[in-house]
This record gives structure tokens, C-alpha cells and sequence, in this order.
């Protein structure tokens, strides 16, 4: 059964990103308490934006009184990043039908796509199901699970979960460069150009991750050459 | 805040949106080679722009406890363990730091 083989995969893939998720979600759910929005449309949030950088961002809109029209502005340009990945995603993925693609496209985040974008075979949708339906409850179940019981971990133990996200992008990442120098240059110089451009601040938020995304990535498909992309594929 | 609704639609939509169009549009189609190198390569360096500087106010309150953690996963990483792995002992790292006063 090649379906159940994707079953499994994805779920496995999916530990590393639940393991992030809980308590970021834990954390949306108990700031969104302390903002005093209800607990339906806490979940809200979570089950219909399902981004979570731009609902942080919402919440603290919300609480210096910026209007509606601003904050989903400010939401469009954080997650216009999600075009390039989608767009990433086309270019391995192969499934025709439009449903199915409509519901991978709306759990496609940043950890979802670091994921899929970089194992070793491409994609096949029941794994991407697997992996999103997965993400996804654990993060509109971990959004109402913070409002509820709230800060029932100490701080030091919260603060540390922090940085399981960013773990699980190097931990996807390191390897990655291991295998090919071209994507250790391309990966730095992204990174370097982010920075570069947060110090500076010239930019409205959003753009700078992605200027510095396509910046790289357009250097990467000009200067090195097809053979050069070993693991690539 | 009265119209918490009308928000999270208008962020629902303005999300979805950028999620949906690419995929709908360039899957099953053949992309010119250019197109299809950089897109590929998007990737890695959308791992690098997540990662810095972000990482570095993971942890406001102590950032070196953040750095450190990371740098941990990061060998183990490159020891080629599986995500998992990595990821607790980030954590479990950052914890220890975050402790030491």
C-alpha cells in the first residue's frame, strides 16, 4: 500500500512540527485571553488564518485599537510569503485535481513546506494531508487549550519552547547545506540579505524575508548551473 | 475591537489567497527551466531568511540562551540525526541556559 507508506510519512514528519506548534499555539491562545477576545474567535483565528506570525501581529493591532482594514493589510503583506512557497510546492507536486489542491493550499505554512519542499522524494498529496491535517489540529487545538488553561508552565519552560521552530529549520536546513555548498551559499546570503534589510527598516514588514528569499533564490537559479545542484531535485 | 468576524474573514482571505493562486495555476504545467531552478531553490533560502535574524530574539529575555540551543541542533543536525532530535535538545539546551542566573 503505497498510500498507507504516505500515511506514516507524513505523520512522522509531522512530530517534529507539533513539537513547535503546541506551545506557540498554547502562547496564541493565552495572549488572545489577556487581549479579551472571546474564546470562539480565538479559535477562529487559529481554524480559518492558520498563520501564525501574522495572528501574533493581529493580537497586538487589536490591542492598541489599530482598525480592521490595517491589520488585514499588515496580515497580506506578512503571508504574501506563502506565494513563493506555493508556487515552490507546484513545482514538485504532482496532483491534478482542484479540490484536493485547494485544501493543501490552505495549510501551507512556513513548517509544512520546510518539510515537504526539502524531503528527499517528491511530495505525493496523501503525505502532505497527513502532515497538514496533523499540523493543523495540533495547532487550532493547542490555540484553545492555551486560552483555557492558560500559563500553566513556568516561564523559563515557555520561553525555551520558543525556540523549537527555529530548531526545526536548522535541523531541516543544516543537511541540506551539508549536501551541497551552493545551497549553503544561497541559504547564508538569504539569511544575510534579511538581516541586512531589518537593520536598514526601510521596508514595510513582510517584505524584507521576501526580497531577501528571492533575492538569493534568482542568484542561485542564474549563477549555478545545473549539474552544481546535487540533492536538488 | 467589536467586528472580530469581519477580521478574521478579511485575514482568512488575504492568507489563502497568495496559498492558493500558485499552486493553482502552476501545477501539472511545464515551467520554463529558469522559473523552475528558482523556484526550487526557494527553499533554502526561505529556511535562511526564516532563521536569521529571527533566531536571534527567539529568547528576548537572555538571546544567548536561544543562540546557544540552536547551535547544538545544528550539530546534531549535521550529524545527520532525525528532526526530532535536534529539536529536544534545542530545547532542553535553551532550558538549561535560560536557567543558569
Amino acid at each position: 500500500m503505497r498510500n498507507l507508506q504516505s500515511i506514516k510519512e507524513g505523520a512522522a514528519a509531522a512530530v517534529p512540527v507539533v513539537i513547535g506548534y503546541i506551545p506557540t499555539a498554547m502562547a496564541f491562545g493565552l495572549l488572545a485571553k489577556t487581549v479579551e477576545v472571546p474564546l470562539l474567535y480565538s479559535f477562529l483565528f487559529s481554524a480559518m488564518v492558520f498563520a501564525g506570525a501574522s495572528q501574533f501581529m493581529a493580537l497586538n493591532l487589536i490591542k492598541s485599537g489599530v482598525l480592521a482594514g490595517e491589520i488585514i493589510l499588515a496580515t497580506f503583506l506578512i503571508n504574501l510569503r506563502h506565494f513563493l512557497m506555493s508556487a515552490s510546492l507546484a513545482a514538485r507536486l504532482k496532483e491534478k485535481k482542484k479540490v484536493l489542491l485547494s485544501i493543501i493550499a490552505f495549510g501551507i505554512t512556513d513548517e509544512v513546506f520546510s518539510v515537504a519542499a526539502t524531503m528527499e522524494k517528491k511530495p505525493d498529496t496523501t503525505y502532505l494531508l497527513t502532515l497538514q491535517g496533523i499540523t493543523y489540529s495540533s495547532w487550532v487545538g493547542g490555540t484553545v487549550l492555551g486560552y483555557l488553561i492558560g500559563a500553566i508552565l513556568p516561564a523559563s519552560v515557555q520561553s525555551s519552547m520558543g525556540i523549537a521552530l527555529y530548531a526545526m529549520f536548522v535541523a531541516i536546513l543544516v543537511p541540506e547545506m551539508r549536501k551541497s555548498i551552493y545551497v549553503a551559499v544561497l541559504a547564508i546570503g538569504a539569511g544575510t540579505i534579511n538581516w541586512l534589510l531589518t537593520w536598514l527598516n526601510l521596508l514595510p514588514s513582510g517584505w524584507n524575508m521576501i526580497v531577501a528569499t528571492v533575492t538569493s533564490a534568482l542568484a542561485g537559479a542564474m549563477f549555478f548551473s545545473e549539474d552544481s545542484r546535487e540533492g536538488i531535485t | 475591537m467589536k467586528n472580530f468576524l469581519v477580521l478574521i474573514i478579511g485575514m482568512t482571505v488575504v492568507t489563502y489567497i497568495p496559498r492558493l493562486i500558485p499552486l493553482a495555476v502552476l501545477s501539472q504545467r511545464n515551467m520554463p527551466q529558469l522559473l523552475r531552478r528558482f523556484l526550487l531553490f526557494i527553499p533554502y533560502t526561505a529556511l535562511g531568511a526564516l532563521i536569521i535574524p529571527g533566531v536571534a530574539g527567539a529568547t528576548p529575555e537572555r538571546p544567548i540562551a536561544g543562540i546557544i540551543g540552536i547551535g547544538v541542533g545544528a550539530v546534531l543536525a549535521w550529524r545527520k540525526q532525525t528532526l526530532v532530535v535536534p529539536v529536544l535538545a534545542s530545547i532542553a539546551t535553551t532550558f538549561l541556559v535560560l536557567c543558569i542566573r
